[in-house]
Parts: C-alpha cells; sequence; structure tokens
C-alpha cells in the first residue's frame, strides 16, 4: 500500500491519518516506501476522491489558446457519435449476456482519467468510477521500467477494489499518445459475469472473504503495442470458468476502442492537439460548474432518507443505510454516517468508490440526464462516509455482492431528489417515486448442452419495475436503475445457449405494485427449470425478502416483497409430457395447491448460494416493482378497474386499500358508492391516527427488538453511534459504539448455528426420557 | 405567498408554516417537522402488501414480516388524506426527512417573482404540467378538495 503525504483523505476520523509529517520527515517516508514497497495495491490518495483533477500545465496552455464553444460542441457530438458506434459494436459482438442486453459503457477520458464523454446508452454509473484505474495507471505504471505506457498499449483491470462498479465488469483502457505524451484515454467497459468467483457468474452471494470474490485483476497491460499478450490472457481465462468468454470480449473490447480511437485520431487531425485536448478538459469543468449551479437552484436544506436492507444473503438481519443531504447555496453533502458497519464475511460490501459510483447513475440519469455523462458530475457534490462501514469497505472485506450496499447509493440520491427538486420552478427531470433496486434475478452455471462451461446471468435483472410518476403510472419491467435503454432479452436465443427454459416468463404477479394514486410499474414472475446439461445450478443475490426494498412517495406505498420458491424432488418435464394441462405454472398455483406428488415445496429468501438444480425442479421468483406515488384514496377509480380486470390487483387491494366500488362482472365503477366508502376510510384514518408526539411515545424505543439482527445508527440524532450485532460465541450479542470502536463483525455459518440448536434439542430429549448417550467429539 | 413543498404540503412563506394542500390544516412551523403536525398510524404491512403464496405453509410470501417491517401512516388530521407512508423497523424513530431554510426559500422566490403555486410543476414535458394551487380555495371545506376540484392531474 502506499503512502502518500497529506492524500489519504482522513475521512474516517482516524488519527493516524491525521498525522502531518514536515517535508524532511515526508521525504524520508517515500523514499522508504520507494525502494521498500511490497506490492501497489489501492492507494487511498486515489480511491478516496471524485472530484475531477486540477488542470495540468498542458491543459492550461492547450486552454490557453482560445475555445470556440460551436467548435467544442461539434467535437463533443463526434466523440458521441465514437461512442455511440463503439457501444454497438460491443453490444452485437459481444459474448457476455450483459454486452448483448447493454450493461457496458464506452468513454473518452481526459490525460489524468477523468470521464470526459460517455456512451448516450450503457451503464452511467462508470462515469464516475474509471478514472480510479487510470489514475493508478497514470501515478504507477507510466515511469515504472518494467510495465510503462506506449501507443497502442491497453489495460485490462477488474477488481472495485481498484475503481469498477463490481467485480463482473472488465475494462480495456488504452492511451492517447501523441508526441510522447497521453493526452486522452479511450476505454471500453463490459459487465461480462463469470470471474471465477467462489459461484459462477461473477456476483456470489455466498462469499466470506475477498479471495472468494474472484478474479482481482489491478491494472495490467493486457495489449502491448497492439498485440495481445497471451501469458496474461492465458492467465485470465485459467481464473474464470469461461475462457471462451474472456477471449471474445477482450478482443470485442479492442476493436470497440480501436473505433474510438480512429474518430479520435482523425479529430485531431482535423482540429489539432491542443483544440482537442481544451475541448475535453472544457468539457469535464462545464459539467461541474453546471451541476453547482443546478445545486444552486434547489432550496437549502436537508432532505434525508434512510433504508433498511433485510439479508447478507445468506441470513436475515436489519442493517441500515443513512443519507442526509445537505444544501446550502451551490454545496451539497451527502453524509452517510449512520450506515451499518462492513460484515468482513459477507459478500454485500460495497468499496466507496463503487457507491459513489451509483450516486452518479442517480444524477445522471434521474436529477439532470440532460448532462454530459462526465466524472465532473459527481465532482462538486462531497461525500461523507465512515471508512469500514458497508458502503465504504475496507480492503479485507468480501465485495461480490456489492450491489447490495452501492444500488443503495442510488436509490438514497434517486428517493431524496423528489422532495429536494418538489419546489423548484426549473425541473430537469420529472418529480418520480422510487424505482426498484433490486437484483431479482437468476445466475446460473454449469455444463451446457452444448459442452460448454459458462456461468452468468438471465436478461431479467433489466426488468425492474419503474417508479410512479407524479402524473402517471409507472411503466411495468421497464428498465434497471442502472441502464436506461437495457434490454430484457430474446428468451429463445437465450435457450439456444443455455440448458434451461423458463417455463414462465415474464407474467406479471397480481398485487405486485407500489399502490398509490399513481402505482409503480410491476414486476413479472419467472419461472426456470434445467434441461439436457450433466451439471447445473441456480443461484438468487438479492435481499427484500421480509423488508421491502423501496418505498413510495408522498403518501404511495412501496412494494411488497419478494420470495424464492423451489420444488425439489420432480421433473417438471415429465409431468408435462405425461399430462399436458399441467403445464398451467404460477408461483401462486405451485406453492398453494401443491399439485406435483413427491415435491418438496420451499419458500426461502432470495439470498440463494449455488444450488445443484436436477432436471424439471422449479425455481421460482419475480421481478420487483416501483415505488407508488400520493394517497391511495385519489387513485382514480377507473385505474383501479381496470388493473384488476386485468388481474394486477386483488379484489381485496381495490377495496381495503383503494376503497373502490365496482359491479362484478362488469367492472363499472360505482362512483357514489366509491366516494362515500373513501370518505369513510378518511374519517378512519383520522379516528385510528394518534398525534405525533403521543405516537412517538408509545412507539419509539431505545433499541431495535432484542431479536433482531441489526446494525445501523437508531434514529437519527447520533448517527456516529452504531447498534451492531456481534457474535462472540454462537450467541448474538449487541454492541454499540462509534464504528472504530465496534468489534470486528463475523457472522456464524447458519449450519453450524442450526446444528447447535439440533443437538441443544437432542439433549432435551435425552434428558426428558432418560436416555443416556455418549457424545463422542 | 405559498410554496409546494410535496403533493400534499405548502409552506406559506408569510406566516412560515406547513399547511395542508388540500384543506389548510396547520401541520406546524414551517422550520421544523411538518410530521409533528400529523396522526400516525403503526400499519401492519400484511394488511398493505397481501401474501400471494400461503403464510400458513411459507415463511416468505410478498407480505413484508411485521417483525422487521412496520408503515408508518401520516394524515392531515383535518382532511384525512395520507400525506406520507414511511417504512420502518418496529420502534425505530420516525425520520425527520425534511427541514428546509425559510429564509432561503423565501430570498429565491421573491428573485423569482413568480407565484409558486402556478409555476412549479412536476419537470420538464407537457405531461408533466400540473395545478399545485390550494384545493381549499375552490372547493368548500366540508369535503375538503377531494369532490369538485379542477386540477389538470392525471395527464396521460
Amino acid at each position: 500500500m502506499t503512502l502518500t503525504h497529506n492524500q489519504s483523505a482522513p475521512t474516517s476520523g482516524n488519527t493516524d491519518d491525521a498525522q502531518l509529517l514536515t517535508d524532511q520527515e515526508q521525504q524520508w517516508v517515500d523514499a522508504f516506501m520507494d525502494e521498500t514497497t511490497l506490492f501497489l495495491g489501492p492507494d487511498p490518495a486515489i480511491m478516496r476522491h471524485h472530484e475531477i483533477m486540477p488542470r495540468s500545465a498542458y491543459e492550461e496552455e492547450c486552454i490557453a489558446q482560445g475555445i470556440d464553444p460551436l467548435e467544442i460542441d461539434r467535437i463533443r457530438k463526434r466523440l458521441a457519435g465514437a461512442l455511440d458506434e463503439a457501444f454497438e459494436m460491443c453490444e452485437s459482438m459481444g459474448a457476455a449476456p450483459g454486452a448483448k442486453w447493454a450493461d457496458l459503457s464506452c468513454a473518452v477520458y481526459t490525460a489524468e482519467g477523468d470521464v470526459t464523454y460517455l456512451s448516450n446508452r450503457g451503464v452511467i454509473a462508470f462515469s464516475a468510477v474509471l478514472h480510479h484505474p487510470i489514475r493508478y495507471i497514470m501515478k504507477n505504471w507510466k515511469d515504472e521500467p518494467t510495465v510503462g505506457i506506449n501507443e497502442g498499449d491497453g489495460f485490462f483491470h477488474n477488481d472495485s477494489r481498484f475503481g469498477m462498479v463490481h467485480n463482473t465488469d472488465q475494462s480495456m483502457l488504452v492511451p492517447v499518445i501523441r508526441g510522447g505524451i497521453i493526452i486522452a484515454w479511450v476505454g471500453a467497459t463490459i459487465h461480462e459475469g463469470e470471474n471465477g468467483a467462489c459461484e459462477p457468474g461473477g456476483m456470489p452471494s455466498g462469499s466470506e472473504t475477498p479471495f472468494d470474490d474472484g478474479l482481482r485483476a489491478s491494472p495490467i497491460k493486457i495489449v502491448e503495442k497492439g498485440h495481445l499478450r497471451r501469458d496474461l490472457l492465458t492467465f485470465l481465462q485459467h481464473s474464470t470458468r469461461d475462457p471462451k468468454l474472456m477471449l471474445a470480449d477482450i478482443k470485442v473490447k479492442m476493436g470497440a476502442v480501436r473505433r474510438i480511437m480512429d474518430t479520435v485520431d482523425r479529430l485531431i487531425d482535423e482540429v489539432g492537439q491542443e483544440t482537442f485536448v481544451a475541448s475535453l478538459r472544457v468539457t469535464v469543468e462545464d459539467v461541474e460548474i453546471e451541476v453547482r449551479r443546478r445545486i444552486g437552484e434547489l432550496p437549502d436544506g436537508t432532505v434525508t432518507f434512510n433504508q433498511f436492507v433485510d439479508s447478507t444473503l445468506k441470513e436475515n438481519i436489519l442493517i441500515k443505510f443513512a443519507c442526509k443531504i445537505t444544501i446550502r447555496g451551490e454545496r451539497m453533502i451527502v453524509d452517510l454516517t449512520g450506515t451499518g458497519p462492513e460484515i468482513l464475511n459477507r459478500a454485500i460490501n460495497s468499496p466507496l468508490a463503487s457507491t459513489k459510483s451509483f450516486m452518479a447513475q442517480a444524477i445522471l440519469s434521474y436529477w439532470w440526464p440532460d448532462l454530459p455523462r462526465s466524472t465532473g458530475a459527481l465532482s462538486p457534490i462531497e461525500v461523507t462516509t465512515e471508512e469500514h462501514s458497508w458502503a465504504d469497505a475496507g480492503y479485507d472485506a468480501p465485495v461480490g455482492q456489492s450491489l447490495q450496499a452501492s444500488f443503495r447509493g442510488f436509490s438514497a440520491l434517486q428517493t431524496a431528489f423528489a422532495k429536494m427538486q418538489f419546489s423548484s420552478p426549473q425541473k430537469y427531470s420529472n418529480v418520480v417515486a422510487p424505482w426498484f433496486n433490486q437484483i431479482n434475478d437468476f445466475l446460473w452455471g454449469g455444463t451446457t448442452q452444448n459442452g460448454e462451461q459458462v456461468g452468468n446471468l438471465c436478461a431479467d435483472l433489466n426488468g425492474m419495475g419503474g417508479g410512479a410518476k407524479a402524473f402517471r403510472d409507472g411503466e411495468d419491467a421497464v428498465a434497471p436503475l442502472f441502464c436506461a435503454m437495457a434490454d430484457i432479452g430474446e428468451q429463445e436465443v437465450m435457450e439456444e445457449e443455455v440448458p434451461f427454459l423458463q417455463l414462465v416468463s415474464k407474467r406479471l404477479v397480481r398485487d405486485n405494485q407500489g399502490f398509490g394514486k399513481f402505482r409503480g410499474g410491476m414486476g413479472y414472475e419467472m419461472i426456470v427449470a434445467s434441461r439436457g446439461t450433466p451439471s447445473w445450478g441456480f443461484m438468487t443475490v438479492t435481499s427484500g425478502s421480509k423488508f421491502s426494498s423501496v418505498p413510495g412517495m408522498f403518501g404511495g406505498y412501496g412494494c411488497p416483497v419478494y420470495p424464492l420458491a423451489i420444488v425439489k424432488g420432480i421433473n417438471i418435464y415429465d409431468i408435462i409430457q405425461d399430462d399436458p394441462s399441467q403445464f398451467d405454472l404460477s408461483m401462486e398455483r405451485v406453492m398453494n395447491e401443491q399439485p406435483f406428488a413427491g415435491g418438496d415445496y420451499q419458500s426461502a429468501h432470495m439470498g440463494l448460494q449455488f444450488d445443484v438444480a436436477k432436471e424439471g425442479e422449479l425455481y421460482m421468483i419475480a421481478q420487483g416493482a416501483g415505488g407508488g406515488y400520493g394517497d391511495v384514496l385519489e387513485r382514480d377509480p377507473e385505474l383501479v378497474v381496470t388493473d384488476l380486470e386485468l388481474d394486477r390487483i386483488s379484489a381485496q387491494v381495490a377495496t381495503d386499500v383503494y376503497g373502490v366500488v365496482w359491479e362484478p362482472g362488469t367492472y363499472v365503477v360505482h362512483a357514489a358508492e366509491t366516494a362515500a366508502l373513501r370518505a369513510g376510510m378518511r374519517q378512519a384514518r383520522i379516528e385510528r391516527g394518534t398525534p405525533y408526539k403521543e405516537f412517538v411515545a408509545a412507539f419509539v424505543q431505545d433499541e431495535p427488538p432484542k431479536d433482531l439482527l441489526y446494525f445501523g445508527s437508531w434514529g437519527q440524532d447520533n448517527d456516529e453511534e452504531l447498534i451492531a450485532t456481534h457474535w462472540g460465541g454462537l450467541e448474538p450479542e449487541r454492541v454499540s459504539g462509534k464504528l472504530a470502536e465496534l468489534p470486528l463483525i463475523m457472522v456464524p455459518d447458519r449450519r453450524v448455528l442450526k446444528i447447535a440448536r439440533l443437538e441443544e434439542r437432542v439433549r432435551e430429549l435425552e434428558q426428558k426420557y432418560g436416555e443416556t448417550v455418549v457424545h463422542k467429539s | 405567498m405559498r410554496v409546494p413543498m410535496t403533493e400534499y404540503l405548502f409552506i406559506d412563506l408569510d406566516t412560515e408554516r406547513w399547511i395542508c394542500r388540500i384543506c389548510a390544516h396547520d401541520f406546524g412551523d414551517a422550520r421544523g417537522n411538518y410530521k409533528e403536525g400529523t396522526l400516525v398510524y403503526d400499519r401492519d404491512p400484511r394488511e398493505i402488501h397481501p401474501p400471494v403464496i400461503d403464510p400458513e405453509k411459507y415463511e416468505f410470501t410478498f407480505s413484508p414480516d411485521p417483525a422487521f417491517c412496520r408503515i408508518l401512516e401520516f394524515y392531515c388530521p383535518t382532511c384525512g388524506t395520507q400525506i406520507e407512508a414511511e417504512y420502518l423497523p418496529p420502534g425505530h424513530p420516525p425520520t425527520v426527512d425534511m427541514l428546509w431554510d425559510i429564509d432561503s426559500l423565501r430570498e429565491k422566490w421573491e428573485a423569482h417573482g413568480g407565484n409558486p403555486e402556478e409555476v412549479v410543476n412536476y419537470g420538464p414535458g407537457e405531461n408533466a404540467v400540473t395545478d399545485l394551487s390550494a384545493r381549499f380555495d375552490s372547493v368548500s371545506h366540508a369535503q375538503p378538495g377531494h369532490a369538485g376540484h379542477t386540477h389538470r392531474e392525471g395527464a396521460h
């Protein structure tokens, strides 16, 4: 690890970080560290900063030669065209399922790594994270005799500790060099999926150490002077389950980057190197300036939004993601203090850079989508976190399913913005309720019908329900929070490549809505079963089975929660072949009627570690819904009965939640009866509601319920004081204190706990019945 | 001057009070927490999110677990409008979700010069144009805001 003078960003309050050295002492430390560095890990001086770099001397020189805004606009448009073209190349040719559905991005960067422009489609979060690896390369490899940076070189990395959305993504970063000077970078990054983690697919819910997270590629020079290095390629292929994917997509990214480079070369020839460099730099700065101006348009104040996540993906807990956003003039401070501690043997922790990247996703996709996708967008926003919280995980914490925390960074900003911007007369996006924010999807791995080893995920990840807008219902299964124009794929095409069928695909689940004056977009269910494979398995990587993942907005309700349902011990294909009428599948029917003799029907939370799926065993999940907007009793009754007629909601919801009376059979609304019912429901609210102070006195407790495995602040008056659950032995104990004072949090293996409970029960029964049994250890 | 701060809440800059946009109920000091002027109900989440699979057979059913999650419903004491629904662990203090700098808000609107009730919309685009004026100005208080108001919401 590198130690650097005054650059360690002492946000954690760590007293070691706060010690300032004299210049002489710093020189000694630098000289010592240069001579004795064991290896160059993630550099806090790089990783803890999301601000754009100051202008370099060369950039100053280029800008000093004069700026023509129209010419810069033309350059931006040319770059945007090139990036979109490269994006489409990756989408069309990429081997990764993620690439085929737009889970990727192409970008142009300044020499110091600030993203100037990102492809219009794709994952915007990359705009706030890929400056980290470029700064690492520039700092450590540029002048390193054994590495260096030359024309035609290309760098690969995937480890989010060095700056990546998460470890499934893989980059190709290529310098633009003129006259021996690095004047820019271009790059392509794809969600590749498989990365050799402890479970297939690259997003292991079961990782318990960073080494379970799979490939840990720091930035390495995979392409040297235009040639793909066979030795390193072999290492990468050997390190994952899908060597063909690795080879194919490194080549795809090389091709896409080459296409961007063609445009860059032509642009530089046309406008000159200095103008090109100035345009990149000015774009980044312009975005930052505009973001400050837009912050200044928002009302001064503080909006607080806390989230509670109910799973480690192995057991149900409740861990807080706290967020206070304060606006003062053109300053905005996002403060995550109060967020629960990292859990050192669970996959849900996120590096700070990954959490921040999804803040940028919210800003550039849901706040100000008209801005160029640039590092400048997040740059002026101050972010306060505590190092070793689960949103700002340390080096030793597993981050295999970091989206659990980083997606909450998105929701914190996206949700709060409805309140932040509501009163503003100038808006750049609509007022919208929370978008669904979970990875309700099947990951899979094993041997395909074509004899290949694979590990990846379904495109249904991209079918998240949209939040309701203030003036219309949210859209069903419209897009993932991280990519506005993603695709949910062609199921028949996928089934040619993987040995399972989606026996139910994209059927909406009744009552899977965020209810409101306008309701959230709905999610659909998926039922899968393997077929024609010697070995196969599924995983799920989602929280939100006990505590709703997203709330509503301004009186609207949030999404429901989502179970995993499994039927083991059957072969649905044999059943259907014997009796085709049984091909009437839904989670509701299968689980409630249990129609298949001999089946083992199970429901569970949605953190399923890789589970061997025998042919014809059923795995069932549902995609999530967006939050609702406004009071349910203001919903147009005609919209309610339309949903009822389409079986989108139950009669119970239409009556008890929405207060609508209709004519059975014709679905004609009885307007007078509906008005009367709703008036009665409003009156009932007034009668059952308790004045706030009385309510707080009765409801609020000093700490969480005893049996809840809780992590985070309790309330918001003292967010630095955290509550956590600690296992010194097998029994959990509640501890509290500042984050730095808490013991390391590790959760015992749930099977060990279960065995302990069963052994205790055996002892009780032996005592009860007087049986003497010698238990040898 | 009344500024629409949420779908159902104004801040009256003249009186510095939170007031209900539907019925003019006074929720309290605009420099403080509007929730202090509401009625609150601790809702079992299973009543709002009904189970899809049988809770007699299964632990995980599509209904939130009331031991993990409660829904606090905040009502206007006069018109009964549900102005907020907050998902919280049992016993967790309700969130003070908005605190505004009233002096700054006033300065901004004085500089703007427009009537907030007329110029605030739901965002860019024709379908986001709305009428966020007080409903209590146009209807009788007998049925505050819930019959006969003429705002243009609901355009698709």
